[in-house]
């Protein structure tokens, strides 16, 4: 057993338990963070925020959300919305941030693959990071089952199909996940426990494990730099500051990192309150009816790119390249074999990969909700190839790169 | 080294509005057809020639038989049967007229009386020459110039009504649509508001009156139209006002009949339905001025803070 003294202070006593200030100095104070790096760094946090905004909203909604097919949408469009003094209001945070979150979340990946993030040492911030963004979409879509509205329903119904597996026909599965034939009650009450237990667990031991990734490899920065971190500490601590090439997280980050926050928060709630309607799509505002199918149905703008990348092919085709879509960015370390970890835009060719993703990604997106007819048919199928062909030829383009 | 921020912050909205417009107005522009308002005008009907007058009207409403289905309160005639016979006799319980002079257009009255499927825009499901017949009957004339006769009734049902602008939200919603559409969020059933029972027996003899009236609507009808208590946010307060207008040049062969509400009367629809399906939009306009003027000084106070730890870092 180790050694206990008689504590001198509070902050003693804790220490001798829980070693407190080392525990500081680790996660706070001595926890280097480069100078040159900008805002666009500032998203994780902005991520812990809004992650935070959509617990707490849901731990409101949960005192009132009665997770039955008879009772679910009166409870949330009824008891939440009119009844509970501020239902309201945590729904539309809750319904606003789950969509924000998505947002944050791509330019938070798109920053990664720009700077070149996920190499060199720092390949498991990348890996848990996308395995969040599974994580995340898992809980996205479990949430849009509990209203129980139309979409809901009918979304409930897409999705769970695609397990059938096209010709396979492995119809049984499918009806395993729903407990059920269609969805209907054993499938609402699974997702609900999803939603509110079993994926939520998951998303906090996985932001354990995004941020323990990335405490050995440090932050990477705007402009391709080695830095050593235990030179440049050593500066910033014997009062070089100015100096430097890093900074402390806390408060010296960190301060940037609210700074950000707030300018996030005064958007996000401009949105809860005045434009919510891209988050909480109408067609869920009418009641689950199994006998009548939506003109349009489409999943949440954050899943339309690869929706749209199922979609122009025939089954079999359209859900192994769909398959394909879901797993391609968490082998991005493997796939980019370029020894640079320098921003894309001095990455000659894979500057040009890199804007050309993000704008077909953007295409998919739009193609991916608008109905599938005529010219966008066409835009939707030679987007979903390039996509493809993409990624197939990144292994090849940056095997060529040489070291600058 | 030069601030890259501005221009990183330039790109990242960029991508972000253009994502945006594609997903939510642009795909809902391609996806949902655009109906013009054509701001209650009734252009189709013939215009109004005749001035009324309220008395003889009242002597004719009382002799063409109106009555007869139609109950006035205002003028002290009951309803000649309960909701759910009228129902299962004409499909819908005929509305009462003590105040349709202040819900619906002169216009569109005038027309009604004398050519109710013509109206209503219905004459694809009621043509008298198959022999299907409107359940309310036409009015041929009392013998004088029909016109002024129309006319007359017309002026009557205004002098009778409540001043226009006394309509209440709830009244014209139930006036102009309640007798097929439930609002359970307002506790209305097409019978009417539910009462409360003290005893569930009586609540349920009730809902079991609402649920053969349904019945009978459903046969009318096609399908039973449906609760309107989220309307308000399942459709749009356009698509609801050009739908009452004119349910035709949304829904070409339905059933839906045209009401004929005066353009203040839909205003009065559209209201009723946002006090049941976003009632608390009020407090959310006033809460959110709060909240923002919060986050703005939460916002800057971090700047402040920022600059003051970064002062030594440079």
């Amino acid at each position: 057993m180790a050694h206990f003294t008689k504590a001198t202070s509070v902050k003693d006593w804790l220490n001798q338990r829980l070693a407190v200030e080392k525990v500081e100095k680790v996660m706070m104070s001595e926890y280097w963070i480069p100078k040159n790096i900008n805002f666009l760094w500032a998203m994780g946090m902005v991520l812990v925020v809004t992650f935070a905004l959509l617990v707490v909203s849901g731990i409101f909604l949960l005192m009132y959300y009665v997770p039955t097919t008879e009772e679910a949408f009166n409870s949330v469009n009824y008891t939440i919305m009119k009844e509970v003094d501020f239902g309201w209001l945590w729904r539309h945070v809750h319904g606003v941030a789950a969509s924000v979150v998505f947002l944050i979340i791509y330019i938070h990946m798109f920053t990664g693959i720009y700077y070149g993030s996920y190499k060199k040492g720092r390949e498991l911030i990348w890996i848990s990071g996308m395995l969040l963004f599974v994580a995340f979409s898992a809980e996205a879509f479990s949430g849009y089952m509990l209203p129980w509205g139309q979409m809901s329903y009918w979304a409930g119904m897409v999705i769970t199909n695609l397990f059938s597996g096209g010709s396979l026909h492995a119809d049984g599965l499918v009806e395993w996940i729903r407990g059920d034939y269609v969805p209907a009650q054993a499938f609402l009450g699974r997702f609900f426990m999803l939603h509110v237990l079993l994926i939520p667990l998951a998303i906090m031991g996985l932001i354990g494990l995004h941020f323990g990734a990335l405490r050995i490899p440090h932050v990477n920065n705007q402009d391709g730099e080695e830095i050593d971190f235990d030179v440049e500490s050593k500066k910033y601590l014997d009062g070089d500051k100015a100096g430097s090439k890093v900074m402390r997280f806390a408060n010296d980050f960190m301060s940037k990192d609210m700074m950000v926050v707030g300018v996030f928060l005064i958007f996000f709630f401009y949105l809860v309150f005045w434009n919510y309607g891209f988050a909480m799509d109408p067609v869920n505002f009418d009641p689950a009816d199994g006998l009548k199918t939506p003109a349009h149905i489409y999943p949440e703008w954050y899943f339309l790119w690869s929706y749209e990348i199922l979609r122009p092919f025939n089954v079999d085709l359209g859900l192994v390249l769909f398959a394909f879509a879901q797993v391609i960015f968490v082998l991005l370390p493997f796939l980019d074999r370029s020894p640079n970890t320098v921003p894309a835009n001095r990455r000659g060719i894979f500057a040009i990969w890199f804007w050309l993703m993000l704008a077909n990604m953007i295409v998919l997106t739009a193609m991916g909700k608008l109905p599938p007819e005529g010219m966008f048919s066409t835009i939707g199928l030679y987007s979903a190839i390039l996509f493809v062909v993409q990624w197939l030829a990144l292994p090849i383009i940056t095997s060529f790169e040489k070291k600058l | 080294m030069k601030n890259k921020e501005p221009l990183i912050l330039a790109v990242v909205v960029f991508f972000t509005l253009v994502t945006y417009y594609l997903v939510e107005p642009y795909a809902h522009h391609v996806m949902h057809k655009h109906v013009e308002s054509e701001h209650f005008a009734y252009a189709d009907l013939p215009a109004i020639t005749k001035t009324g007058d309220a008395a003889s009207g009242q002597e004719l409403i009382m002799n063409a038989g109106c009555a007869g289905c139609h109950s006035i309160e205002a003028a002290g005639m009951p309803a000649p049967m309960d909701a759910v016979t009228a129902a299962q006799s004409y499909g819908v319980n005929p509305p009462d007229l003590s105040n349709a002079g202040a819900i619906y257009d002169a216009k569109f009255l005038s027309d009604l009386i004398k050519n109710p499927a013509h109206a209503l825009k219905v004459e694809h499901k009621f043509d008298a020459e198959k022999g299907q017949m409107h359940p309310m009957v036409a009015f041929y004339g009392m013998g004088g110039d029909i016109d002024q006769e129309v006319a007359d009734m017309v002026a009557y049902l205004q002098s009778i009504a409540v001043k226009p602008e006394d309509v209440t939200p709830a009244m014209a919603f139930q006036d102009a649509c309640g007798r097929c559409h439930a609002v359970s969020y307002e506790n209305w059933t097409q019978m009417g508001t539910k009462p409360a029972f003290k005893h569930e027996k009586d609540a349920l003899a009730f809902d079991i009156q609402v649920m053969d009236y349904q019945d009978a609507l459903k046969a009318y009808m096609g399908k039973l139209p449906p609760d309107l208590s989220m309307y308000i946010r399942s459709r749009n307060e356009h698509f609801i006002s050009t739908l009452v207008e004119n349910p035709q040049n949304h829904l070409a062969g339905t059933a839906m009949p045209r009401v004929g509400v005066t353009a203040e009367a839909a205003e009065k629809v559209i209201e009723h339905m946002k006090n049941a399906g976003d009632s608390k939009r009020f407090e959310r306009e006033e809460i959110g001025k709060n909240v923002m003027i919060y986050i703005i000084i939460f916002a800057i106070f971090a700047l402040l803070w920022k600059k003051q730890v970064w002062r030594d870092l440079h």
